[in-house]
């Protein structure tokens, strides 16, 4: 009758588990015959397999670690077999570190596969822990120009094949190019705050008063010098962004765009800056910059082809700016020395904008949401 | 974070000085160092807060980065390892693999740490993958597929059990429960009954009274286990702390509070260390509006996810400042759980989803899957909560269908029950 009594609490089982199961996070990176990896193995996980706590206390530091890596290694990397086309690749560690998960410190080692040849598949077998702990899981991220591939190794599932087929690397830039052109239309924000510095391009300003532009060259050179030094500046950091020489938390980077559409409208209605409108794009333009790069960032930029998808994503961008430029400039010049123009579009146009990003900013800054864009 | 948008937000504001309109000359002087501050201003602060989460060298070799446990020396821990490198002398031994894998998965209840059941499982691999492995084996193998959610391959293990040995009041017990989950309670009836002969007098009718309780006779089913509970005050620990949680819901669902709350406080009385109880018991202090007492039980229970959601959901009540910070972590749990492709959350993941992420239709996804499992009331009330604030009353049939079919007695989905008709 004592198991009775026993086993009562491990009737429990429809809760929620307190940890997380085990898992380890491999990526894979296949360039040609060589192949970047990265794997991220639980310290909990590690000190049951080899024990990391030399002095028992209950805690590893990182000496205890350092102490551990070879021995690591060793025990590790011969439960990660790739081969291609039948041939066993060779892997080497590169780098010990470590990272933060959810459910705690892992372990981070960054190793070298290098296959006798160019692989057209890859197969990966998979046996971490398989004797310790059945239930654990590897959970695979296999990057091959351009596209991931997620997959899940387990007891029941130790060895998977890839199939490494070419991209055809003009498709890859047109996506991208039309990934970019897409973003600039589905973002309204940067739509409103060029438009927002594009209103008076039509206009110039003495006196105190708007007056239309005598000529179409006078606009058309205003707009270029608008668009041109917020290509520029964003392009600056879009690209530091993407190359990971800076980062910025998402919503600061949003609040701070919300920002610029006030200041930019705000400025056609009290006007403080006319005739050096492009400073403001330059300026501002830094910052959509890093709008721009989390998306990005979102797509999963191929580091081998990181170049050519950002000059593509640019290019997109750029060619959705055109579009929009190539809609508003006639129709605004045709209209600049009208009432409606000065008074109406430009004034109340820029207060319509002031007030939708005014709702923006507050919505990023604290985190909730009124308007459906 | 927080700090650097602060800094930021007084250059986006302070306006530039106002220019009079005569003057260009002086509009341009006086514009043109405001826009260059402000760019090397952004730029100066974008690169002092480039310093994100990222694979990193720790530089002291004192750094601590993990703990293990929270005592440095544990006895239970102690205890598992003899034990398990008595196994490693001999792993075909069926006596020593059963206690070690036994002692594995009690140590990862307590802990709610899934890891030991595959410690388990790894001690009991010699008969994992037998057809028609020892008894001992087969109990051990229902309970952890029955803690992965495989509840069929656990009652078919269980049954098997059951007809080599008809007499085995375990896994009479174990299936009682299963099929209780599944809401098979004329099943589960009967499984309870077989205990009256095998069974001490507490046990048989804890498992009896639970599952009358939820099919027609909820009073009458907890003033009889109340009253045997009183008789038999000799128990065991574990038993009383099983028995208090089981009368403490009971209560919950007829509305008797104070005697819940009561039965609540003297589970925790006993001591014992039970993720299971402390989640039930903040449920029913979010009932009762008590969002603060919550947060004083929980607020260094962070580690456990069914926890931490409730912590969460008392913050969001409160408006505490850590809640972004908890929500986060709970996001960050779910998709790794989810890249695993691990389904044994899904409640909780429903709760979340409606009530942190206030997003209705998704949660009611995971709350109609979720119910696809198991069918215990927490199952029915997040079902319910979602289909009405989804707007999708539909939605919500199967839930009214199992409450009317079975006569299920409880307060708090009878309240649902109301809205949604």
């Amino acid at each position: 009758m004592a198991r009775v009594i026993l086993l009562i609490a491990l009737c429990y089982a429809t809760l929620a588990h307190a940890h997380k199961p085990s898992d380890s996070y491999i990526t894979l990176t296949v360039e040609n015959e060589h192949i970047a990896g990265q794997w991220d193995i639980a310290l909990r996980d590690l000190d049951y397999a080899i024990g990391l706590d030399a002095n028992n206390d209950g805690s590893i530091t990182w000496g205890e670690l350092r102490a551990k890596h070879s021995e690591i290694a060793a025990y590790a990397l011969p439960h990660l077999q790739i081969s291609s086309s039948g041939k066993n690749c060779a892997s080497q560690v590169q780098a010990h570190l470590v990272d933060q998960h959810s459910d705690g410190v892992y372990a981070i080692m960054r190793f070298s596969v290098e296959c006798p040849t160019p692989p057209q598949a890859l197969e990966v077998n998979y046996s971490l822990f398989a004797e310790l702990d059945p239930q654990h899981k590897g959970l695979l991220n296999l990057q091959y120009q351009g596209s991931t591939r997620t997959a899940i190794f387990g007891v029941d599932q130790p060895t998977q094949r890839f199939e490494l087929t070419q991209l055809n690397p003009w498709r890859q830039f047109l996506d991208f190019i039309t990934e970019g052109v897409w973003h600039i239309w589905k973002g309204f924000d940067h739509i409103l705050f060029l438009l927002a510095l594009l209103l008076p391009a039509v206009l110039s300003r003495s006196a105190g008063r708007w007056s239309a532009v005598a000529d179409f060259r006078g606009a058309f050179w205003n707009v270029l010098k608008i668009v041109t030094a917020f290509t520029v500046a964003h392009s600056i950091t879009l690209s530091l962004a993407a190359l990971s020489i800076i980062e910025l938390p998402s919503r600061l980077v949003e609040t701070t765009i919300a920002a610029s559409i006030i200041v930019g409208a705000a400025n056609n209605i009290y006007p403080v800056i006319h005739n050096r409108l492009w400073m403001v794009a330059f300026a501002f333009g830094l910052i959509h910059g890093f709008g721009f790069a989390s998306v990005l960032a979102d797509l999963h930029l191929p580091q081998n082809t990181l170049l050519r998808s950002l000059v593509g994503f640019n290019v997109g961008v750029e060619l959705g700016q055109l579009a929009i430029v190539a809609l508003f400039l006639p129709l605004a010049y045709w209209l600049r020395g009208t009432q409606l123009y000065q008074r109406y579009i430009l004034v109340a146009g820029s207060l319509a904008i002031a007030i939708v990003a005014t709702i923006w900013m507050a919505e990023r800054l604290f985190e909730f949401k009124v308007l459906p864009v | 974070m927080l700090e650097s948008r602060r800094v930021i937000i007084p250059h986006m504001f302070s306006p530039p000085k106002p220019i009079s309109d005569q003057s260009n000359a002086a509009d341009l002087a006086m514009s043109i160092p405001w826009i260059l501050r402000f760019s090397i201003a952004f730029l100066t602060l974008a690169v002092s807060v480039s310093v994100i989460a990222a694979p990193f060298i720790p530089t002291d070799d004192a750094q601590v980065l993990e703990r293990l446990r929270t005592k440095a020396a544990d006895p239970a821990l102690l205890e598992l390892r003899q034990l398990r490198s008595r196994l490693a002398d001999n792993p075909n031994d069926l006596q020593r693999a059963t206690q070690l894998a036994q002692r594995y998965i009690e140590y990862g209840r307590a802990e709610g740490d899934p890891r030991y059941y595959g410690y388990a499982q790894a001690a009991l691999k010699p008969w994992w993958n037998l057809s028609n492995p020892p008894a001992s084996a087969l109990l051990l193998r229902a309970t952890l597929r029955q803690a992965r959610h495989d509840f069929n391959g656990a009652l078919a293990d269980l049954s098997a059990i059951l007809k080599s040995n008809p007499d085995d009041a375990q896994a009479w017990l174990t299936q009682a429960l299963l099929q209780q989950v599944q809401a098979d309670y004329p099943a589960a009836k009967k499984s309870c009954l077989n205990l009256l002969r095998l069974a001490p007098e507490l046990i048989s009718t804890s498992c009896i009274s639970l599952v009358s309780s939820l099919s027609g006779q909820a009073e009458k089913s907890y003033q009889l286990l109340h009253r045997v509970y009183l008789q038999n005050a000799q128990a065991s620990a574990d038993q009383r702390l099983w028995v208090l949680t089981l009368l403490a819901e009971m209560a919950v669902r007829l509305g008797h509070d104070q005697a819940a709350e009561q039965h609540f406080k003297q589970a925790l009385a006993l001591g014992m260390r039970d993720v299971y109880l402390m989640a039930a018991y903040s449920d029913f202090l979010l009932d009762q509006g008590k969002a603060q007492e919550v947060v004083t039980l929980l607020q260094d229970e962070t580690r456990a996810d069914a926890l931490l959601l409730r912590l969460a959901l008392a913050e969001k009540i409160l408006g505490k400042k850590t809640l972004a910070g908890h929500v986060d972590e709970l996001r960050a749990r779910f998709a790794a759980s989810a890249a695993r492709a691990d389904s044994v959350h899904q409640r909780e993941e429903a709760r979340y989803t409606l009530h942190l992420l206030e997003q209705p239709k998704p949660a009611l996804l995971l709350a109609e899957k979720n119910w696809g499992v198991q069918h215990e009331p927490d199952d029915a009330r997040i079902l319910l909560e979602a289909a009405v604030a989804a707007g999708d009353i539909k939605a919500a049939q199967p839930v009214l269908e199992w409450m009317s079919h079975n006569n299920v007695e409880d307060k708090r989905l009878s309240r649902f029950k109301k809205v949604a008709l």
